[in-house]
Parts: C-alpha cells; structure tokens; sequence
C-alpha cells in the first residue's frame, strides 16, 4: 500500500511537471507548478519515512487532528476573506486603488470572485467541514470512519482553495458566480467532497447511538446536496488538457438556469442547511439545554430541503426565463420563508428559561445574534425575491446588503460562536483567554454589519429609484454615471463597516493565539462511551 | 429535442409531482406518529449527556511538563 501511494505521488508529479512545461496559458502551468510540489513534497515525505513504524491510533478517542487544522484554517482564510472584501470595498469608493502596476491581476474584476470564495468557500468551508466532523463523531459516539481519510479531506481541501484563488487572479475562470474555478480543480474538488461524504456517512454507519441526531441531517443534506450542485453546474468539456479553457455542456437560458440553480442552492445548501447543522449541535450545547423542539426540527428540516431546490428562478426575473419558471422560483421563495423561520425559533426559543444567559455569556450573545439576522435575510430574501420587489432591487447594492447580513451576520457569527465553543475544548483549556475580548468582537461585528447594511439598503433604493426616474416626456433623468457618484458617502460607510467587522475578527484571532498558547489547564478528551 | 422536454415535463407534472408531495407529506405525518414523543425527547437530551473524560488519549501539544502530561501520568 505504501508503495502504491509512492508510485501515485510520483506519477502525479511527473505528470505536472510535464504540464507545467507544456501549458497553453499562464493559469494552467502555475496549478501544474503548485500540484509538482506538492505531489513531489509528498512523495519524499512517505519516502523518508518507509522505514519509520506507523503511529498507532487509539480506535476508540475521537480523531480531533483535523478538526483543529480546520478551526486554524477557518480563522485564517476568515482574515484573508474580510481583508480582501474590505479592500474592494474601498476600491469601489476611490477606483485608484485599482493600481496601474497591478492591473489584470488586482482590480476590482479579478479580486471580487477571490473575496467571494474566500468568505463561502475558504472560511466557511473550513468551518463546516471541521464542525460536521466534530459534531458527527460526539453525537455518533464513534471516531471518524476512514483512518486519515479525514486529513485528506482537510489538506485536499486546502490545495482546491488555493488552486481556485491563484486561478482567479490570474483569470482562469470560467465565468460562473460562486463557481469559477476551472475544470481540473472542479474534479479535484469532486474527489475531495466524495471521500468527505464517506468519512461523514462511514462514522454515522458506526454510530453507537440508536438515533441520529438532527444536526447530522442538516450536515449530510449539505454535503449530499453540494455534491450534485458542484457536478451538474459544471459539466464542461476541456479544450485541451493542457489547458485551463472549458466549454460549458448548457449554453443559453438553460445554462443561465443550472447556474443559478446551483448558485441559490449553494446559498440554501451550504450557506443555510450547512449552518443549521451547526446552529443544532452547539447553541443547545452552549445554552446547556436540549433544543426546544425536536418535532419542530424534523419538520423545517424537511421543509427546508423540499423548497429550497426550487428556489433558484428568482434570480433571473424578467430575462430570457420563461414566466412559469420565475413564478414557480417567487412562489417556492415565499414558502420558504415558514421553514427558515421554523429554525429561528427553534434556536431561539432553545433559550427558553435561559434568556439571562444572553447578558452574561458573550457566545450565546453570538448564537442569538447570529439567529436574528438569519430571520431577518430570510424574511428580506423572500420579500426581494416578488418579482415586483425585485425589478426595484435587481442589479442594486441591495442585493449586496441582502447577502451581506446573512452571510455577516448569520454565517459569520455563528461560525465565531463556534470557534469560541471549539478552541478551548480542543486544545484542553479550561476557557478562551479572554471573556471581554469575545465581547469586543461580538460588538465590533454587529456594529460593522449595521454600517454595511444599512448603508446597503439606502444606495440600493436610491440607485434604483434614479434608474427608473423619468421627466414629463418620459426621457430618464439620470445617467448610469450620475447613480454612482451619489453613491459615493454610502460606499465609504459601507467599506468602514467592512473594517470593524475585519478588526472583530483580529481580536478573535489574538484571542484563539492566546488560548492556544496558554499554559495546560486539563487534558484532552477521550472517547466517552455511547449510552 | 422538443419530444425529450416533452416527455419529461409530462412525467414532472404527474408522477414526480405526487411522489415528491406524497413523500414530503409522509415524513411530516410520520414525525407525528404515536410514540414519537419520547423517542424525539431522547435524541434532544442525548447531546447533553455527560462528556468528562473517562480516560486520557493523548496531550495535544508534545509538551513534558505540562499540566496535562503531569494528569496524564498521575492516570497511569
């Protein structure tokens, strides 16, 4: 087995190098550059330690190795995701920060989708997969199915982020939001996602609890779900192999279609279904009480999947789409809004008898908080989502606002709340370093999502409203040019609230350095027992 | 091609329309069922249930004198 993996490093590296030489574009030889090195790294890494006796792991303790590479990595792409949100916003208030020296690689078009997946993929990902493996092993009473198949999952995982964010400025993309990343990483990411839904569904299989807890549906949904999205939306053929170009297999309507398909899913699957696996694990287990209510879970998670995968048509009202398509796409929207509510309440009610913990417990603050603005997106995503509604905010920095307290507020929130819960107990402290610190950040954060919202909402009204402003003969009043110098005090609010939020998230990393590199206060855990 | 869409909206309009209805209708009333009470108040309280450690793997960091390899010995 030891010599298989060799021989497989070896090809693989040889195979790239080749590739390197070869490429047809600058995009294609750099990946082919990176997979050398880390193939080759690999490769006299196992090479040097043949000889050695392979560390024996205990089968019955929880395997936590990636789970914190995943809460480093989280926190991590996290800082490199706001930072570069943060700096865009600031280039669109003053376009000189697009530099001449920098230009095609570093503008606004290049750095954009970078930020994007930096957020949802890198930060976010990073925190789902190392919750879902958390969370499966405590509830499963079982280590993780697949001996280190987890780490591959992990650093695999890693290689993709840094294939797609290189791709992307140097313009390998293929032009598809939230799925940019050309076809040799999609299949890298495909073999990734498949061996991180066997270790999930390997160490539910082996389970030593009779049920299967919630949290661990909503994760398998995502993960489950992600996959198909991630296959179908990018189904293209490659131009060449030593190439980055691909033809898409859609084109048209149809294409524009499975694109945002996928990319509402993506929202509703990664973003939503993901997050609530982790609102169910850690805000009962933070509150110290059970969730309020079971039934009610069970109920708005099916609900929830059953809608969501209709949803997608909203984004392409009053385009090539046929009418049925985008009423189909407002309606289920709509609906959607009962179960996503179902989830608020459920997290939120969890507090019941309990609501003093709120003013005494910053993490709970988190969770609430991080609830509140998941009502809020939710009940704003189906209102935008009327075809009414939407022909004021479509193409407007509404939409923006709109996906900014969601992903802000609910996915970053939650997640640091997660992190906080996570980071003493899986380097055996007693507590994080500092209790005021978390405070801090929570109100660095909330504050930074209020300047970015609200400043949001007036711009994207506004622009709205001035392009489709017209005079007595019906000529429009203003110019695309006149729309955006008016929005220029509300771009520096917007790009102020993006640097508190940023120097929320410094605080808590200082704050995770700090536990971590703290003096031992207990050991770590062992496997507790399934009763 | 129009044959294909069809065919397939056909079958989107009917049977996939009641299976998927049925299903979803199913599993709600199935969450309802007699019983279900106790089994869901089970699955709720299991995540709370007590984690202390019954005993120590490992230290997560290789450190030799620190206050976890010190219990990690006293356990020994």
């Amino acid at each position: 087995m030891e010599y298989l993996k060799l021989v497989i490093l070896a090809l693989v590296a040889l195979f790239a190098a080749i590739a390197a030489d070869w490429g047809r574009d600058l995009a294609y030889s750099v990946h082919a550059v990176i997979v050398t090195f880390v193939a080759g790294g690999l490769f006299l890494w196992e090479l040097r330690r043949m000889d050695l006796p392979r560390t024996a792991h205990d089968p019955s303790a929880y395997l936590d190795g990636p789970i914190r590479a995943s809460v480093i990595a989280t926190a991590f792409w996290g800082i490199a995701g706001f930072l570069v949100g943060t700096f865009i916003a600031f280039q669109l208030a003053f376009p000189e920060l697009n530099f001449d020296w920098s230009e095609g690689y570093a503008n606004f078009g290049r750095l954009r989708p970078l930020h994007t997946s930096a957020v949802i993929f890198a930060f976010g990902g990073n925190a789902l997969i190392g919750t879902s493996l958390y969370v499966v092993q405590r509830t499963s009473g079982a280590r993780l199915w697949g001996g280190n198949a987890a780490w591959f999952v992990f650093w695999g995982y890693q290689l993709f982020i840094v294939l797609a964010a290189t791709g992307y400025l140097l313009g390998s993309t293929q032009s598809k939001e939230y799925a940019e990343p050309e076809w040799y990483v999609d299949i890298w990411l495909t073999i990734v996602w498949l061996v991180y839904l066997a270790v999930f569904l390997g160490t539910i299989l082996k389970r030593r609890e009779p049920h299967i807890y919630v949290a661990n549906w909503f994760f398998l949904a995502f993960i489950v779900t992600v996959a198909m999205l991630h296959v179908v939306n990018n189904l293209s053929i490659p131009v060449s192999i030593w190439g980055s170009k691909s033809v898409q297999v859609f084109a048209g309507v149809q294409d524009a279609m499975t694109q945002w398909w996928y990319g509402h899913n993506a929202v509703g699957f990664f973003l939503t279904a993901g997050f609530l696996g982790m609102m169910y694990y850690f805000v009962p287990k933070q509150a110290g009480r059970p969730i309020y209510s079971y039934k009610l879970s069970i109920i708005h998670f099916w609900a929830l999947i059953f809608l969501y995968i209709w949803a997608g048509p909203h984004h392409l009202h009053y385009t090539a789409l046929p009418d049925w398509a985008s009423t189909l796409g407002m309606v289920f929207s709509i609906m959607l809004w009962m179960p996503s509510w179902g989830g608020m309440i459920n997290g939120l009610m969890t507090l019941e008898g309990a609501w003093d913990k709120i003013r005494t417990d910053p993490i709970i603050r988190m969770f609430v908080a991080s609830l509140a603005f998941y009502g809020m997106s939710t009940f704003e995503g189906p209102m935008m989502s009327i075809r009414a509604v939407n022909s004021l905010s479509h193409y407007t920095d509404w939409t923006i606002g709109h996906v900014h307290s969601g992903a802000l507020g609910w996915n970053g929130l939650i997640t640091f709340a997660c992190l906080y819960f996570l980071t003493p107990r899986l380097w055996g402290r007693a507590q994080m370093h500092s209790m005021a610190a978390i405070n801090l950040h929570f109100w660095l954060a909330t504050v930074g999502i209020v300047f970015y919202a609200a400043s949001m909402w007036v711009t994207g009204i506004m622009e709205g409203l001035m392009w489709r402003e017209v005079d007595a003969n019906g000529f429009l009043v203003n110019s695309f040019a006149d729309t955006v110098a008016a929005k220029f005090p509300m771009y520096v609010v917007r790009g102020l609230g993006g640097v508190l939020y940023l120097t929320g998230a410094l605080v808590m990393v200082w704050n995770m350095w700090m536990t971590i590199r703290a003096p031992q206060s207990r050991p770590a855990t062992a496997l507790v027992p399934a009763e | 091609m129009t044959h294909t869409y069809s065919i397939l909206r056909e079958f989107a309009d009917s049977w996939a329309l009641i299976a998927l209805t049925a299903t979803f209708v199913g599993v709600i009333l199935w969450a309802f069922r007699p019983g279900s009470r106790t089994i869901h108040d089970a699955a709720a309280a299991s995540i709370l249930r007590d984690e202390t450690p019954r005993g120590i793997a490992a230290c997560p960091n290789a450190c030799p004198d620190c206050t976890c390899a010190s219990l990690l010995e006293k356990l020994r």
